[in-house]
């Protein structure tokens, strides 16, 4: 009953006991442990991961288990995990050209030193439901994954340093200024390309591929080929003063797109393509896709593109609303009581309701 | 081998019927976008989902199907689909341009002319013109209806005032008898003269965007320009380095760290072809070797 919101501590006790049961479900299923959500749904756990902005599988799949299968529930209890561990130290810039790359796709150019490597992708896959696995069979064994991956060359040159070499595309400015944390500093707008960088691989898939694939059918156009997407291990090294020198202190996967857009120019100034970026935890790439086709729609302004009124070239719009920790937690809030509000609602409309029926009844008598 | 869970061609009857009959409305209002009820596919929406509904739906058993995409036929998605025609149509598959009766195309039209009896099906991504100067379809549809096409000549005209040409080198539009302005897929400006009255019945299906068009063979397709400033076809200023055709649509690709580079045809048929019949560009012989 609503009446028990205020003072309903054992409705509350109940609530956590049934949902600590439905989480359980049917007990002659047997559990699911972490290692297997882990190792199986690899995926969520690494979309959990990237919204939840912590590198930690173990403890992404335990969010995972905990949350039911809820990932952005699962995202939020890796949130409120991370604010509370303590920074210490910020890592010297990954290397993503020296990336062990399992994956490895352009599509501007047919082939390209390195080789297109296409990994372990659903891309080719024809999209019918597979009864084997419902029957719990084994699994057709795949035959052995050709030689080769283990060859690939260790530092895979980026697809877009050839169109540079030719000053085909725009290039970016090099800069060692500390990158903003948003995290730890409000945002502030209009942001920086590393902020928005920053809140886009955050930033919920779905809202960020919904905004990109807007640019792609007119909202703001974007025009974007994938120049380069690129998927496996690198090292992340922390400087060490003491030593003077910067240590491995461990790997991590992520997913590389750069896409090569629409280009800019004029009769005086060469054309030159322009460029999008993303970098996301894990093997997401719809997520790298979609946040470079982002960071491309909102650089209008320095590239001196029109603003064409789409929502995706609007920076407050998008960065405002792409954490679904908090868009989640404000849309899900009306859910709790605010029959104080609610209250002064009801006495208002009241009186203009009793106004205006009295302004019209007097006309029926009159 | 076809696989019997299916029916042939992976579609059911009563689906591929509403397609032929978006088809035929399309045939005979050429470059008008037909609005069809697309359906789920089993490859994701990108992938072709248009285009393999129009194969499914004009497949019949006798027929031999070739699968490109960027001119190749063995790109990666082009040998996904092919496969899934040979699983679930079990019809002949064929490299070959002149052998095929359907071919399935994405981004290019082969380079040897086609004949009469030829079907070429284009997967389309965005099937309106006018998409990119107005992004609402209710607005785009009025458009249409009443040839209202300034925005595209104004469109074009800019190009030409910001950056001396007309800076559209792909998905370039083209009018189509004289009535409908056209999205002839991204293909290459390149191959726009190829759509002009050919043999081949030309179908493009847009499965996301719910919408089958058509040129009939022989329809006029006139590439958008300006008495002044006429269109051009344009291409990579080189011979291919396999097979030495001057006249095809060629590929660039990096050949080592250094950023060298080579131009060789994106039709694979055309230039296999080509050097089968003992035309050699100035890479060849390396490649023998």
């Amino acid at each position: 009953m609503y009446v028990a919101v205020k003072g309903g501590e054992r409705a509350i006790d109940a609530a956590h006991a049934w949902l600590a049961e439905e989480r359980r479900g049917d007990q002659a299923v047997p559990e699911l442990s972490v290692p297997q959500i882990r190792e199986q749904l690899k995926l969520a756990v690494n979309r959990v991961m990237a919204e939840g902005s912590l590198y930690d599988p173990d403890l992404a799949a335990l969010a995972i288990k905990q949350a039911r299968g809820d990932l952005i529930e699962a995202v939020f209890l890796i949130r409120a995990y991370r604010t509370t561990l303590p920074r210490l130290g910020g890592s010297v810039p990954v290397d993503t050209g020296a990336m062990a790359c399992i994956r490895r796709i352009s599509a501007t150019f047919k082939d390209a030193p390195g080789g297109q490597v296409l990994g372990p992708t659903f891309d080719y896959t024809h999209r019918l439901l597979d009864f084997a696995l419902l029957a719990e069979a084994a699994p057709a064994t795949p035959s052995a994954p050709a030689e080769g991956s283990a060859t690939a060359p260790a530092v895979v040159p980026h697809i877009t340093e050839f169109l540079n070499r030719d000053g085909l595309i725009e290039t970016q400015p090099v800069s060692d200024a500390p990158a903003p944390d948003l995290t730890r500093t409000p945002m502030e707008l209009p942001a920086s390309r590393a902020l928005r960088l920053q809140a886009l691989t955050r930033g919920d898939e779905g809202f960020v591929l919904g905004m990109a694939y807007s640019t792609q059918r007119g909202y703001g156009r974007t025009h974007a080929f994938v120049g380069e997407l690129r998927i496996g291990m690198v090292a992340v090294e922390l400087a060490i003063p003491e030593l003077g020198f910067a240590v491995e202190i461990g790997e991590i996967e992520l997913s590389e797109c750069e896409t090569v857009n629409q280009f800019t120019g004029s009769k005086t100034e060469p054309a030159q393509f322009t460029r999008g970026y993303g970098l996301v935890f894990g093997q997401s790439e719809r997520k790298a896709i979609s946040m470079s086709l982002m960071d491309r729609a909102l650089r209008w302004r320095e590239l001196g593109e029109d603003d064409s009124g789409a929502p995706a070239q609007n920076e407050e719009f998008v960065l405002m609303h792409a954490d679904n920790i908090q868009a989640t937690g404000f849309l899900e809030h009306i859910k709790l009581p605010h029959y104080v509000d609610f209250q002064s609602e009801l006495e208002l409309v009241r009186r203009l309701r009793r106004a205006a029926l009295a302004g019209a009844g007097g006309q029926d008598h009159a | 081998m076809r696989e019997a869970a299916y029916n042939f061609a992976y579609l059911d009857e009563e689906t591929k019927r509403m397609i032929r009959r978006a088809i035929l409305k399309g045939v005979a209002v050429p470059g008008y976008q037909v609005p069809f009820a697309s359906r789920e596919m089993p490859m994701p929406y990108g992938w072709g989902t248009g285009g393999v509904q129009v194969t499914a739906a004009c497949l019949v058993p006798e027929d031999c199907l070739k699968v490109i995409d960027q001119g190749a036929d063995d790109t990666t998605n082009a040998v996904s689909i092919r496969k899934f025609f040979q699983r679930t149509a079990g019809v002949e598959v064929t490299e070959r341009t002149a052998e095929a009766t359907l071919i399935q195309t994405r981004h290019r039209i082969p380079e040897a002319p086609l004949s009469e009896g030829q079907i070429l099906v284009y997967q389309v991504p965005i099937p309106e013109p006018l998409r990119f100067l107005e992004p609402s379809e209710t607005e785009t549809r009025k458009m249409h209806a009443l040839q209202e096409y300034g925005v595209m000549h104004v469109k074009l005209y800019e190009d030409i005032a910001r950056n001396g040409e007309i800076a559209t080198s792909y998905a370039y539009p083209v009018k189509v008898e004289g009535r409908y302005v056209m999205d002839p897929s991204p293909i290459p400006k390149f191959d726009n003269p190829k759509l002009h009255r050919s043999s081949a019945l030309q179908l493009f299906g847009a499965g996301r965007e719910q919408r089958i068009y058509a040129l009939p063979p022989y329809s006029a397709a006139v590439s958008l320009d300006f008495d002044d400033f006429p269109f051009a076809a344009s291409k990579a200023p080189h011979d291919c380095d396999l097979c030495g055709a001057a006249e095809s649509y060629l590929d660039e690709v990096i050949i080592d760290d250094a950023g060298g580079r080579m131009f060789v045809c994106s039709d694979a048929d055309f230039c296999r072809t080509r050097r089968e019949a003992g035309h050699a560009g100035q890479l060849a012989a390396g490649e023998a070797a």
